[in-house]
């Protein structure tokens, strides 16, 4: 598979602050590449770089096997983006919108494709509202069909999901798996969202103060499998000597004003399930967190998720 | 580079706020000429005044002075001071205007070269201008034409009363606004740049109009260690050569010669100064907008 | 004998001319000004004012006796100046037994007779007139006039297919002018740069002359008196 992105010791100085420190990567074509962070971790800056928003201190960018500096106008045709929130012209109604940037995109895009555009974003009725309309969900949309209308193999997606409801976030989702599976595009995608991101990457790369702390494939930097528990009984405190005292110690990460944390592989939570019951635990609630979450501030704080959230 | 600058035309001529330009002109030569209509001998009095005392001057007179013509150069008196504020609402947004509403960024994760974005953009305003002066002619020039008549175009100097007869002056005036473009193409151009460093319409504008304010006040200054020294190199000393079109040559008896000009190397010297502004101006905004980091 | 003949008959001539009083001088140029009632001219006005750019203008000019006289551009625009009512030279006579006369003899170069006229009445506008005068065919060449109302103006007249009525075919009218200047503040003038009249004389040259001349004259056909208005 080629990599349809190669970075190679990005540098970018603003002044005194170091925001992307000889950073290196590459995403490979038919993948979605997972960008994560903190905030202020130089995540923006480096997507900026790849878009030409931004220029390097130093350091090269090659996309589809070209150097961006030389072959801009080529590259860009095949990339297309949402920066932050998807800023458009809010005089103009959504269509007006879709055309403009269809056209800036280099490429002839009859009508019919603009609605069809609007139709996949579920945007087909409100084609001729003013964008000062529209909520945040339907921006976010009419963001992603600008980034798509002209069919480019690369999409890069800076928070798509910011601002979205439950629903809005499902969506997302969905039309990123579709992109991918089915249309067999390329995304590279920052977020915040780790739960949404263990559910869709298949590579990622985490970076803090402008540095690369690890890079590879989900399933191989750590195990999905491994999950934290929030267990949430009639008497915390009570049911946390209890299970000091029983063989599943070794479980039992910590008490936190509201919750038992435990720690444990999926398959594990059944027979924990049934151990409690036996043990006449009154549950209140159960929920597992994904562990993609420890793993991120295991990295990004130096201590273990459980360590960072009870203390 | 033709679809680009249709789009940017479209995105101009789409905002409401561009017509506020085209209805402040109409407002104002509308109600000038309605003033001067009811009581545009009054007006002339004033100006009248030092000739009065030598010369004939009734009614009749100030009826024929008040003429098309006449009207009109009043006019642009007037409104080529005002224009250059018209003119920066529209370039001083150019470029602020897009970052201030995030578009920009987006705009430039096309395949477009940053030289090319600036160009249409310049281009666009250009049009606007022109387009804002075209109705300006057809209103005060056409206009005044259908409600005051023609007659021969008297003007008023500060030392000099130039007369032309009246088949003499309509090319004058096609020359005029000729000039008054490449003129506001000036303050566009300055506007242009200043909304590179922007990232709010307000600026740009609010600066482009104090430059011309204050750069037009330095042109009229009458101490003579500004007359060599400043003048020459303020745009706003050339931007007024537009009246040399109305300042005709004579002969040895005072006479006036049709179809001449008084001094046409010195108003082709001013155009050359206002272009060499302009390439200036919009040279260094691309310059400047193709090393910056777009970070809104 | 022809030769003494010859010579009688020119001492005659110049004996006869020297007997013409400045009275009967002036009795005949009058006469001849009196033939004409009213007239109507057209012709041509060059207007040179030091801060006067003016093209040549199509006039008209009006004249009914005793002393009415109007210039008109019925078109375009012409600056006429005030006191142009006295380009009619029958105001120098309106009055004729009211004067003063002198003679102030020949010019040298022309041979045309000065005689200088100084109205008794103190009321009337005309303090003095300096008139030059071509005996022989009793017109005046030229006139100096100051006047209360108007100041000094001058006339210069040349004569040609109407000169039996004292019409001239070219009239230069030469007045004085005020100052004329208006703020550059006002103005917003363009200095292009071009060299301003820096000559003193004419700086203090603060005469206009206006030049008509005359293509045609209606004579006594009537003018009526709405043009005067």
């Amino acid at each position: 598979m080629s990599e349809l992105i190669r970075v190679k010791h990005l540098t970018k100085d603003f002044k005194e602050i170091k925001a992307v420190n000889d950073l290196s990567f590459a995403v490979t074509a038919g993948q979605v590449y997972g960008f994560l962070g903190q905030n202020g971790a130089g995540k923006s800056t480096t997507i900026r770089m790849l878009l030409t928003l931004i220029k390097p201190t130093s350091g090269e960018i090659e996309m589809f096997g070209m150097d961006l500096s030389k072959h801009r106008k080529d590259i860009l045709r095949q990339v297309g983006a949402i920066i932050e929130r998807p800023d458009l012209y809010k005089y103009l109604t959504a269509l007006e919108n879709l055309r403009i940037f269809a056209a800036m995109s280099g490429v002839r895009i009859p009508e019919k494709k603009l609605m069809d555009q609007l139709a996949m974003v579920g945007l087909a009725e409100r084609a001729d509202s003013k964008v000062k309309t529209y909520s945040q969900g339907m921006k976010q949309r009419l963001g992603i069909a600008i980034a798509l209308v002209h069919d480019p193999q690369l999409i890069i997606l800076d928070e798509p999901t910011n601002g979205l409801d439950p629903q809005g976030i499902a969506d997302i989702r969905n039309l990123i798996l579709l992109l991918r599976k089915e249309m067999g595009k390329t995304l590279l995608i920052s977020s915040h969202l780790l739960s949404e991101m263990e559910l869709i990457a298949d590579s990622m790369i985490i970076i803090d103060k402008g540095k690369k702390l690890v890079e590879g494939k989900v399933n191989e930097l750590f195990d999905p499998a491994e999950t934290i528990v929030e267990l949430k009984t009639t008497d915390d405190k009570g049911t946390y000597e209890k299970l000091q005292g029983s063989s599943l110690k070794g479980f039992v990460k910590g008490l936190r004003n509201d919750c038992i944390l435990l720690k444990l592989h999926r398959d594990q939570i059944p027979a924990l399930v049934n151990d409690l019951v036996q043990m006449n635990v009154a549950i209140v609630s159960f929920h597992s967190k994904h562990s993609l979450e420890d793993y991120f501030l295991s990295l990004t704080t130096g201590k273990e998720y459980v360590e960072a959230i009870t203390n | 580079m033709w679809k680009l600058l249709q789009i940017e035309l479209f995105k101009i001529f789409k905002r409401p706020r561009t017509y506020i330009a085209f209805g402040a002109i109409a407002a104002v030569v509308l109600l000038f000429q309605i003033g001067m209509k009811f009581d545009g001998k009054t007006y002339l009095d004033l100006i009248l005044n030092n000739v009065s005392d030598s010369f004939e001057v009734d009614d009749t007179f100030k009826g024929k002075l008040l003429n098309g013509y006449f009207i009109c150069f009043a006019i642009l008196n007037i409104l080529l001071i005002q224009m250059p504020l018209l003119v920066a609402l529209v370039a001083g947004d150019a470029i602020a205007g897009e970052a201030n509403m995030g578009t920009l960024r987006l705009s430039l994760t096309k395949p477009i070269s940053r030289t090319q974005y600036m160009l249409v953009k310049f281009m666009a305003s250009i049009i606007y201008t022109l387009l804002l002066l075209i109705w300006l002619a057809i209103l005060a020039l056409f206009g005044s034409m259908l409600i005051f008549g023609t007659n021969s175009l008297v003007i008023f100097r500060s030392e000099i009363i130039e007369q032309m007869n009246s088949y003499d002056v309509l090319w004058r005036y096609v020359a005029a606004f000729g000039y008054a473009a490449v003129a506001l193409t000036t303050v566009s151009a300055l506007a242009f740049l200043l909304s590179v460093f922007a990232e709010n319409s307000i600026g740009p504008i609010i600066a482009t109009m104090s430059i011309v304010i204050v750069f037009t006040i330095l042109s009229e200054f009458n101490i003579p260690l500004y007359d060599k020294n400043v003048k020459p190199y303020l745009f706003t000393t050339h931007m007024v050569a537009w009246k040399g079109f109305f300042y005709v040559q004579t002969d040895a008896e005072n006479r006036t010669i049709d179809g001449s000009i008084q001094n046409l190397p010195a108003i082709l010297r001013s155009l050359g100064i206002l272009v060499i502004y302009i390439v200036g101006f919009v040279g260094s905004a691309i310059w400047i907008f193709r090393k910056k980091d777009i970070l809104t | 004998m022809r030769k003494i003949l010859l010579l009688l008959a020119l001492l005659n001539t110049a004996c006869f001319a020297k007997a013409q009083t400045i009275e009967d001088i002036i009795k005949n140029v009058k006469a001849k000004l009196d033939k004409v009632s009213d007239y109507e001219a057209e012709g041509k006005m060059k207007t040179n004012v030091i801060f006067i750019k003016a093209p040549i203008a199509k006039v008209k000019v009006y004249y009914k006796k005793p002393n009415k006289l109007r210039i008109n551009n019925e078109s375009g625009i012409s600056f006429i100046p005030k006191g142009s009512v006295n380009i009619n030279l029958g105001n120098i006579f309106i009055n004729t037994s009211g004067f003063d006369m002198i003679d102030m003899g020949k010019e040298a170069k022309t041979n045309l007779r000065i005689i200088k006229l100084l109205p008794k009445d103190e009321n009337s506008d005309v303090v003095l007139s300096t008139l030059y005068i071509d005996e022989t065919q009793s017109l005046i060449r030229k006139a100096k006039t100051t006047t209360k109302e108007n100041g000094t103006y001058e006339l210069e007249m040349t004569y040609g297919k109407y000169a039996e009525y004292g019409l001239a075919d070219k009239v230069i009218f030469s007045f004085n002018t005020k100052d004329y200047k208006l703020p550059k503040g006002i103005t917003f003038d363009y200095d292009d740069g071009s060299k301003k009249e820096e000559s003193p004389d004419k700086l203090k040259n603060k005469k206009g002359k206006v030049e008509i001349v005359y293509a045609s004259y209606k004579i006594n056909k009537g003018v009526p008196d709405a043009v005067f208005k």
